[in-house]
């Protein structure tokens, strides 16, 4: 039995995000899918480049390997698609669309958060995914109020080829839109979580099948995240056990 | 051979009711703050404000300047929410054009190249399009036929950036890793300020960082105003970084309407002289 915390159980899946992703640059928002990025990069995933929040790509011993300002993530990256972000989110619907712009009426809002930000080029663009460290009804909503992050049925009806939802990764489990008609779907539960536990802290069904256990991280990767990537755990202020 | 040089007071007087002002930066980093607050003691007012929203969007909307904001986001990126933003927002008192942070570029390079719009797939299926009913899209006239969003120029009258040097004639150079779009804004402008940390001679522009950080060319900038510690409490690396315990401080003033007056009078009541001397002995009370 590993004695691995939520917290690590989480940072693991975050990491699970980037398998397979290659030479693309991975832009984590949070601190524990950065801790997944970086460990991703140091275990099974080498050739992601690693985008440092400001301009530079780094390697994970904070070696500056490139410059990347915010306008050439705009203008050139993120348009040429090869990006993973994992952005947060204030609220995600059944339908993978996600909000970051406010909450309730657009022109009067009952609370005022960030503005789209980069959520509508970044899904017309490229691989997405999202991150929550409080998976509750509040988030998991059955319509978002504004979207920022475009969803399966309007990036149908809207036309865009290069739209990619991957996961959302939560403090619970993991999600994805992989059923019929892209319906949302619980893939893994953290161990010492129910699937009923995940299906109430959600407004909208989500299919059941087949759900796994999460991954526990390997020895490895373990110690990597406790003396090397994240010696102080703050990991645990994110994401409590 | 022109000297640009004026002062901030100079620069806003040159601003008219109802302009449409680009604010370079992004977030809390490299804001023309010292040009904000200039513009808070004037009596312009009902402006459009284009900005990768930071404390510049708040202050200016605290003192009521703003009529209609063009944005893709507002944050103090430490805070993750400037709360005289969310006020106006919340109460309704301004209006706003709400783009994706590269639909909001697409907009100023449109303007730079003097084309009616330019094209992207950013924005398609999201709010942005619900929420600006007069957006077009365009559909390509090539074999692929796609449809695409028609992203409208975003015209300034003026714009206003901060930089770590400039000349007198207004060659302007950043210092910091990141220029972030203020060359756009620039180009997108049909005026541009440039407010910095140090005019210098033209010389010393080269001698202080590589010719790729001459970043605005003086034919872009009508005027320049030499604003040492101009940007506080943003970021402007490699002179200062951003003001942590200031920005902590104006976070919490904006949040309760009774300590704001306070902080007003302190920090907000006199020119930039007065502003600086009132930073300085709230960094030796630290």
């Amino acid at each position: 039995m590993s004695d691995a915390t939520r917290a690590e159980i989480a940072v693991v899946a975050c990491a699970e995000l980037f398998r397979g992703d290659g030479e693309i640059v991975v832009s984590p928002m949070g601190f524990i899918p950065s801790l997944g990025a970086r460990l991703a990069r140091l275990t099974f995933e080498p050739d992601i480049l690693l985008s440092d929040g400001e301009a530079y790509l780094m390697t994970p011993e904070a070696v500056v390997e490139g410059w990347q300002p915010f306008r050439k993530v705009l203008d050139t990256v993120v348009p040429r698609g090869k990006r993973h972000v994992v952005m947060g989110a204030n609220q995600i619907d059944g339908e993978g669309n996600q909000n970051i712009s406010a909450i309730g009426d657009h022109s009067r809002p009952k609370k005022q958060l960030l503005g789209v930000r980069g959520g509508p080029g970044n899904t017309a663009n490229h691989r997405t995914s999202y991150w929550v460290p409080r998976h509750s009804k509040r988030i998991f909503v059955d319509q978002v109020d504004i979207v920022s992050g475009v969803g399966y049925a309007r990036a149908r009806e809207a036309g865009l080829r290069y739209h990619d939802v991957h996961r959302v990764v939560t403090n619970l489990g993991v999600l994805d839109f992989g059923g019929k008609g892209h319906a949302p779907r619980l893939i893994s539960v953290h161990p010492g979580v129910s699937v009923d536990e995940v299906v109430e802290a959600t407004s909208f069904p989500l299919i059941t099948d087949g759900v796994a256990e999460s991954r526990l991280p390997t020895e490895a990767e373990l110690l990597l995240i406790r003396t090397s990537l994240d010696p102080k755990a703050k990991r645990d202020k994110e994401v409590p056990s | 051979m022109a000297d640009k040089r004026m002062t901030p007071d100079e620069i806003v007087a040159e601003l008219e009711d109802g302009m449409t002002i680009g604010i370079g930066g992004w977030g809390s980093r490299r804001k023309p703050m010292a040009l904000v607050r200039a513009i808070l003691r004037s009596p312009v007012k009902d402006l459009t404000v284009v900005s990768y929203g930071g404390p510049d969007v708040g202050l200016l909307a605290s003192a009521g300047k703003i009529k209609h904001l063009v944005f893709g986001f507002v944050t103090l990126d430490s805070i993750p929410y400037d709360p005289w933003f969310s006020r106006a927002r919340e109460t309704g008192s301004i209006t706003v054009t709400e783009y994706d942070e590269g639909v909001f570029g697409t907009g100023l390079s449109a303007a730079a190249q003097r084309l009616p719009f330019l094209p992207t797939r950013a924005g398609l299926g999201s709010g942005v399009m619900d929420l600006n009913p007069s957006l077009r899209t365009v559909r390509s006239p090539y074999d692929d036929a796609e449809e695409l969003l028609a992203v409208p120029a975003l015209k300034l009258d003026a714009a206003f950036v901060h930089l770590n040097r400039a000349d007198a004639r207004g060659n302007a150079q950043y210092l910091g890793p990141d220029p972030y779009f203020d060359e756009l804004f620039a180009l997108a402008a049909d005026r541009c300020y440039v407010s910095t940390e140090k005019i210098v001679e033209t010389a010393e522009l080269a001698e202080a960082g590589p010719v790729q950080s001459l970043l605005l060319s003086r034919m872009l900038v009508t005027g320049v105003a030499e604003t040492p510690n101009g940007a506080h409490f943003t970021t402007a690396v490699p002179d200062y970084g951003r003001d942590e315990r200031f920005q902590r401080h104006y976070a919490e003033a904006a949040k309760d309407l009774e300590a704001w007056p306070k902080f007003v009078d302190r920090f907000l009541s006199g020119d930039e002289a007065r502003y600086q001397k009132a930073v300085a002995e709230f960094g030796e009370s630290a």
